[in-house]
């Protein structure tokens, strides 16, 4: 026999559509307030001051060698006309990584406080990581209309799941001996969470953010299918032109995306080191350790 | 006539800081039912047979004093670090009670057990648990912090107790950048700044070399005689026990077989596992070399091409006559002394130890029985090292410490 299941699909999501639309138009508008604010923000503001700031960053972050290599890569973003795609993919990008924290923090914490919860979530989690995710665009369509908002949705969906799984992960490795101590104070189960357990999670919660930044750039630029908008659109109008140029061109803006990114959100878990060396505020002795942490050493290879 | 002074009081004893009645500890998931088998008269084994739960803790009642320092001892697996996190309920009793200044906290609210941990009782630990991402201070100030002490008052409480351990410029440094023995040294200042009346020890000067081991348990002596506190500290170490504490509990399978002052245990020991530390009848024919070796010699790390200058300095800062050179896997290599590594220091010679090495130093296997070394320890004129079957160093005996083996026997 059979199972209908590709009915059911069918017949739940209109069963949504027909009844809950309110509903879905409320989620569109929130959704849709953030996005354009920072899509707004973002290619409003002028390109040399944007190109600026993403070079202050790098040199705050991570050092002189990749505050270079921001500069001239961004340089040849705005020479290949690219500038407001590429301003128009990192908003996406902020606003779908802000979201996915914005759920995926609190659920990995209680994740981590519940094993009850944390075997209930993670089957989702496995299914949100593998769903090939052109099956959820055509439903997020359906209920979000065209445009950046059913991108945005689309793209948290697949690239939430690092920072639970990193949030749960680093909260339950921290030492058993820091736990006892903070009851030991007299720590409520909340300071236990704030002073304890999320500072010392903090390096691993870090690392699952990056990876959701890296997730969320890749997926935007699926989600140009959907009229998400940005680079997508130039590397979509390459494949359906047969243009290897273009498409040649949207992707490497992409990639050049996608390491500045990388390497400022990698730096943001540890302290910056990139300024102070340039500005030579440390001890040499210190200044030879900085040099060879991995950061600094993948600054010089950009 | 006139009033009576302090002495015409007769001394009574005081009224418990801490009071122990029956108390129980089961670890599983049906403790209930496992109780009940072992209080019918199962045997530990039978019960863990029977229910798949062991008992951790079982019918411990004792009292312990203000202002003594009470050492729980016995060895590794004994129950006594689950017997102190009992004294604050980071492990949940299973049943009995314990009193705290009169107050029953096994019936304590959630909220009214915080309260006691911020107010009454702080903790020290083995591995220090110092919180990475905070500097000296703030981990000092953290119990305070916690009970939501005002920033101005919590530093300088912290920074108080920072100086009371002799701390106060390493403030502003982070913990990583820290010694053992002052990383411990925080861990103390931490516990102290709330000004508990109870400080709870778990080993906590186990995991800190012997020369440092004993600079700490000097320091707590001079900070209890400064102001006293009720000091309950977890140890496996006979030495320590019987150097630091007032009264020694000694805890054997989870039960608790003598409470007395170290001359009680030594003069009346109960049964026959206390008489094994302290009194046993022939200790040459039961201890082995190990047993007595002590690691109070200090040790250096061969290394080819390194001047001797700097062991030289650890010695005169330690005070030794005699070193033990060992290689980098701690295998035994040889013994000098002072006198003869000054000289060849002087001479500049390129292998300063080897030349150095007492020639008539034979070290002694560590299963070798005592009586068989005793003549060899007492006609010698330095300690004797003692190394395993792989020849690896384990630590030396010196006349002291075979004298007080001895002197214990009779």
């Amino acid at each position: 026999m059979n199972f209908e299941i590709g009915d059911a699909v069918d017949t739940a999501v209109n069963y949504v559509l027909d009844n809950y639309s309110p509903a879905l138009d409320v989620i569109a508008s929130a959704i849709g307030f953030v996005t354009d604010g920072i899509l707004n923000l973002l290619t409003s503001a002028p390109m040399p001051l944007g190109i600026a700031i993403f070079v202050l960053l790098s040199l705050w972050r991570v050092g002189i060698g990749f505050a270079v290599f921001t500069g001239l890569s961004l340089w040849l973003v705005q020479h290949m006309g690219l500038w407001i795609p590429t301003m128009e993919t990192l908003a996406l990008v902020i606003a779908s990584t802000f979201l996915a924290m914005l759920l995926g923090l609190p659920l990995g914490i209680a994740m981590a406080r519940r094993d009850a919860i944390a075997a209930g979530v993670r089957p989702v989690l496995d299914l949100m990581q593998t769903m090939p995710a052109f099956v959820y665009l055509i439903p997020a369509a359906m209920f979000f209309g065209l445009g950046a908002v059913p991108g945005t949705i689309a793209t948290v969906i697949f690239a939430m799941p690092p920072v639970v799984r990193l949030t749960n992960l680093g909260i339950r490795q921290v030492d058993s001996e820091f736990i006892e101590a903070g009851q030991a104070f007299g720590c409520t189960s909340s300071q236990l969470l704030f002073k304890v357990q999320l500072p010392n999670a903090l390096p691993s919660i870090m690392a699952g953010i990056n990876q959701t930044i890296m997730l969320s750039l890749s997926m935007v630029v699926i989600a140009s299918m959907i009229g998400a908008g940005g680079i997508g659109n130039i590397v979509l109008t390459g494949i359906q032109r047969l243009d290897v140029g273009t498409g040649f061109e949207g992707g490497l803006a992409v990639v050049i995306l996608a390491v500045i990114l990388d390497r400022i959100t990698q730096s943001l878990g540890r302290e910056s080191v990139g300024l102070r060396r340039f500005l030579s505020l440390k001890p040499a002795s210190q200044r030879v350790r900085a040099a060879s942490a991995p950061g600094v050493a993948a600054s010089t290879a950009g | 006539m006139a009033m009576p002074t302090e002495n015409d009081v007769p001394v009574l004893p005081d009224t418990p800081k801490i009071s122990l009645k029956s108390v129980f500890k089961v670890f599983g998931e049906r403790p209930e039912k496992a109780l009940e088998l072992f209080r019918s008269g199962k045997s530990k084994a039978d019960v863990h047979a029977e229910t798949g739960n062991s008992i951790g803790v079982s019918d411990a009642s004792f009292d312990i004093y203000p202002g003594e320092i009470f050492v729980i001892m016995g060895l590794s697996g004994s129950g006594k670090s689950t017997l102190l996190r009992l004294l604050n309920r980071l492990i949940e009793p299973t049943s009995g009670s314990i009193a705290i200044d009169g107050q029953d906290i096994t019936k304590m609210s959630r909220s009214e057990l915080i309260a006691l941990r911020r107010r009454d009782i702080s903790m020290v630990f083995q591995s220090f648990a110092l919180l990475p991402n905070r500097t000296v201070l703030n981990n000092a100030a953290f119990g305070l912090e916690v009970a939501g002490v005002g920033e101005e008052e919590r530093k300088a409480k912290a920074l108080a107790a920072l100086e009371a351990v002799g701390l106060s410029g390493y403030a502003d440094s982070r913990p990583d950048q820290l010694s053992g023995g002052m990383k411990q040294r925080v861990g103390l200042a931490r516990a102290l700044a709330s000004e508990p009346t109870v400080l709870l020890m778990d080993e906590a000067f186990s995991a800190l070399d012997p020369l440092i081991r004993t600079e700490m348990q000097d320091e707590l002596v001079r900070l209890q005689s400064e102001h006293s506190r009720t000091i309950v500290f977890v140890s496996h170490d006979l030495d320590e026990a019987m150097r630091i504490g007032d009264r020694i509990c000694i805890m054997q399978d989870g039960e608790v077989i003598q409470v007395g002052t170290p001359d009680e245990i030594v003069t009346q020991p109960a049964n026959d596992y206390v008489r094994s530390f302290f009194r046993n009848v022939d200790v040459a024919q039961v201890f082995k070399a190990g047993d007595v070796a002590r690691q109070t010699q200090v040790t250096i790390i061969e290394r080819q091409g390194v001047s001797a200058a700097a062991a030289l300095e650890r010695m005169k800062k330690f005070d030794r006559d005699y070193a033990i050179i060992l290689g980098r896997d701690k295998t035994y290599h040889g013994m000098v002394s002072r006198s003869s590594l000054i000289e060849n220091v002087k001479a500049k010679d390129p292998d300063p130890y080897r030349r150095a090495f007492l020639a008539d130093v034979e070290p002694i296997p560590s299963d070798e029985p005592l009586s068989n070394v005793l003549g060899r320890v007492a006609g010698s004129a330095w300690p004797v090292p003692v190394v395993d079957a792989r020849q690896r160093y384990i630590g030396s005996i010196s006349k002291s410490a075979l004298l007080e083996t001895l002197d214990r026997a009779s």
